[in-house]
């Protein structure tokens, strides 16, 4: 072997060697999401009513302090199996802000058609509340992050507490005693205070409380508030593909029969 | 109504006859589509014209229906295709069909692209059949861009960004050409209104090219795989049945794969960024344009300028248009093009490969596999093409189709 060769063959090999060592170490960046088992997902994939409807309670109890859910309606409920009086029994107690018939501002009960109240006035005013920048609107936000529900389920059960982390995370990522540390989150240091924990909400259908069923509940109520109409969708497919299947079977019959003639 | 082979049709029916007599359309549908000669060897390679055809009129068709649901303020676009999704009935159907078929607009048109590349199909006399096709490309990529825009989510807007300020990059003129696509000093209503009249205009210009693309199409008929003329009736079949029938076939099967993602993965070949509402703040960490930009995005990031990054994405395309004069091979089809194959083949490797690359940051091995991809691009359609053309022996043609359909059924 030449000298030349040798020289261009070790620079590739070097070359090669730093290109995988990058690659390595962003892997080690970034954990893998927890790998949860869906109900809604696959074609035949439906939306766990029961979770779902927890998972409204811990929006409304936890989350909703912060976090709009702008999309969607309480009649919208109706679809996660409550009747028209229980979603009228859910939102008697909310006070929305309307105009009254003299043309001032008031206080009114909510109704069934109203959209989800907003917990700040405007954006902000969210943003002023929450350290400078406003909580995401969650109406999407399953649809709206690498990983969907994985992600949010990640997020939501992905906090360390700071006694627990190593020196070399702390220094790495600059962490000090004031900072929430998320194992899922980009860059790891969240703004979010850990919103969930065991015994945070209770259960009327006595359901227990872990972090793990409270975050798998949330996320099964998101994830339908991102894709309502996911059950319908799967149901319609299944039979547009079936027909185009037979479609297609006759299609080919019919070609053949034509061109039978010609080959 | 009865015809056979070149003559004119004769109408049993009276009011169709009355009506042809003055207004020649059924004429014309005859001739064109029923009893047009054929050549009887197609692949199913040739399906993807009809299915281009299907699919450009199905987003015509959710296109209008989405468009009376819409609001193109910078303020209510998002929320507004929310409310389609979940308010407006069957909304969700619409916007996944019209959403996904960009993308399998883009796929039918690049199959039959390639199919028009592998058999020769721009070359004399089908050259300016060729270029319609490639008008129709570029009217297709400013359509999709405008119309991935008006969701007005944070790729919508960054991806707005990045492409309106390649115009930036053209000496003296360029910032004043920004402004005024922009409608403004940034992107903003403006912006997204006059992307809205333009999204809806194009697709009818579309057709319009279409109708000349297949004006001249029908004057010296379809090239095939053996890409060899017709010689007579021996080689061809009527259009009808033979090849409707067949392109039936093929568009449901093309519907089958396309059903299966608006369905079951409606979200697949979107980026996540555009559930999240526009905002002109707060730039995404990566800005990627949809998929079936990303050899032209990656061509753009290769060269280390901004002009010339600019003009080597724009080359990409324009190369395309002198393509029946760069070619220097009297052969059509590659079936007896034994060298030049295997290149045409390596052509659709390196195009996955730019792909790939404009997927990713430009970054590590991404940097000189995407130069040395676009470097590639330009050589295969400048530099082998003409002189493979001169070089190659192309192995011997079939006298007539008809020939070789019969030796086939013999072997």
């Amino acid at each position: 072997m030449s000298t030349k060769s040798k020289m261009i063959l070790s620079a590739t090999i070097a070359f090669a060697a730093i290109a995988a060592g990058t690659v390595a170490t962003a892997a080690d960046n970034e954990p893998e999401l927890p790998k949860h088992e869906w109900g809604f997902k696959g074609p035949f994939g439906t939306y766990d009513r029961a979770s779902a409807q927890r998972g409204y309670q811990i929006y409304k109890e936890v989350c909703s302090a912060c976090h709009s859910l702008n999309m969607l309606s309480y009649r919208n409920l109706e679809e996660l199996g409550l009747t028209d009086n229980q979603v009228k029994g859910l939102v008697s107690d909310i006070q929305i802000a309307d105009i009254g018939d003299d043309g001032s501002a008031i206080d009114r009960p909510a109704r069934p058609s109203d959209h989800f109240k907003k917990p700040f006035a405007n954006e902000l005013a969210a943003a002023s509340a929450n350290g400078g920048k406003a909580p995401p609107d969650l109406s999407v936000i399953v649809k709206a992050r690498e990983g969907g529900p994985n992600y949010v389920y990640g997020i939501l059960t992905g906090y360390v507490p700071f006694d627990k982390l190593s020196p070399d995370t702390i220094k790495t990522f600059n962490v000090t005693k004031d900072d929430y540390y998320n194992l899922y989150y980009p860059g790891h240091r969240i703004a979010m205070p850990p919103p969930l924990s065991d015994g945070k909400v209770t259960y009327a259908d006595g359901t227990k409380n872990t972090l793990q069923q409270e975050a798998s509940d949330v996320v099964e109520f998101l994830a339908w508030a991102s894709e309502p109409h996911l059950e319908q969708r799967n149901r319609t497919g299944v039979r547009v593909i079936l027909f185009l299947l037979a479609m297609a079977g006759l299609m080919y019959a019919v070609k053949r029969a034509v061109w039978a003639d010609k080959h | 109504m009865a015809s056979s082979h070149g003559a004119p049709p004769v109408f049993n029916n009276k009011v169709i006859a009355w009506i042809d007599h003055r207004l020649p359309i059924f004429s014309y549908i005859d001739k064109e589509y029923n009893t047009f000669p054929t050549p009887r060897n197609f692949n199913y390679f040739w399906n993807f014209g009809a299915i281009a055809t299907v699919m450009l009129v199905l987003m015509i068709a959710t296109g209008v229906v989405l468009a009376t649901n819409y609001t193109p303020n910078a303020d209510l676009a998002f929320s507004s295709v929310e409310r389609i999704m979940r308010d407006v009935p069957s909304g969700w159907l619409l916007r996944y069909l019209h959403m996904n078929g960009a993308s399998f607009f883009f796929i039918a048109v690049y199959i039959h692209i390639f199919r028009g590349l592998y058999y020769g199909s721009y070359k004399a006399p089908r050259e300016l059949l060729w270029m319609l096709g490639v008008v129709i490309l570029l009217l297709m990529m400013a359509t999709a861009f405008m119309g991935y825009v008006l969701p007005w989510g944070q790729m919508s807007f960054w991806g707005a960004t990045v492409i309106t300020n390649l115009f930036s990059a053209i000496p003296v003129v360029g910032d004043s050409i920004v402004t005024w696509l922009w409608g403004g000093f940034a992107i903003d209503n403006p912006t997204l209104n006059r992307f809205f009249a333009l999204h809806y205009l194009l697709p009818f210009i579309i057709v319009a090219v279409v109708a000349l693309h297949v004006v001249a199409l029908h004057v010296h008929g379809s090239n095939n795989p053996l890409g060899i003329d017709t010689k007579g009736p021996q080689d061809t079949v009527p259009f009808h049945p033979y090849y409707t029938m067949k392109d039936g076939f093929g568009v449901i099967c093309f519907l089958i794969v396309y059903c299966a993602f608006v369905f079951f993965m409606p979200n697949a070949l979107g980026d996540v960024a555009n559930y999240i509402p526009a905002n002109p703040l707060v730039t995404p960490t990566e800005i990627v344009p949809e998929w079936y930009f990303l050899p032209f995005y990656a061509i753009l990031r290769a060269v280390p300028d901004k002009l010339g990054g600019v003009l080597c994405m724009f080359g990409a395309i324009a190369v395309l248009f002198v393509l029946p004069w760069l070619d220097t091979s009297r052969v059509r089809s590659c079936t007896f093009r034994p060298v030049y194959k295997w290149f045409v083949l390596f052509l659709v490797v390196d195009v996955f490969a730019l792909g790939v690359c404009g997927a990713h940051p430009p970054e590590g091995w991404y940097v000189p596999i995407g130069r040395l991809a676009t470097v590639y691009y330009f050589f295969h359609f400048l530099i082998l093409l003409p002189v493979l053309g001169k070089l190659e022996r192309p192995l011997p043609l079939p006298s007539s189709i008809a020939e070789a359909v019969l030796l086939k059924k013999a072997a």
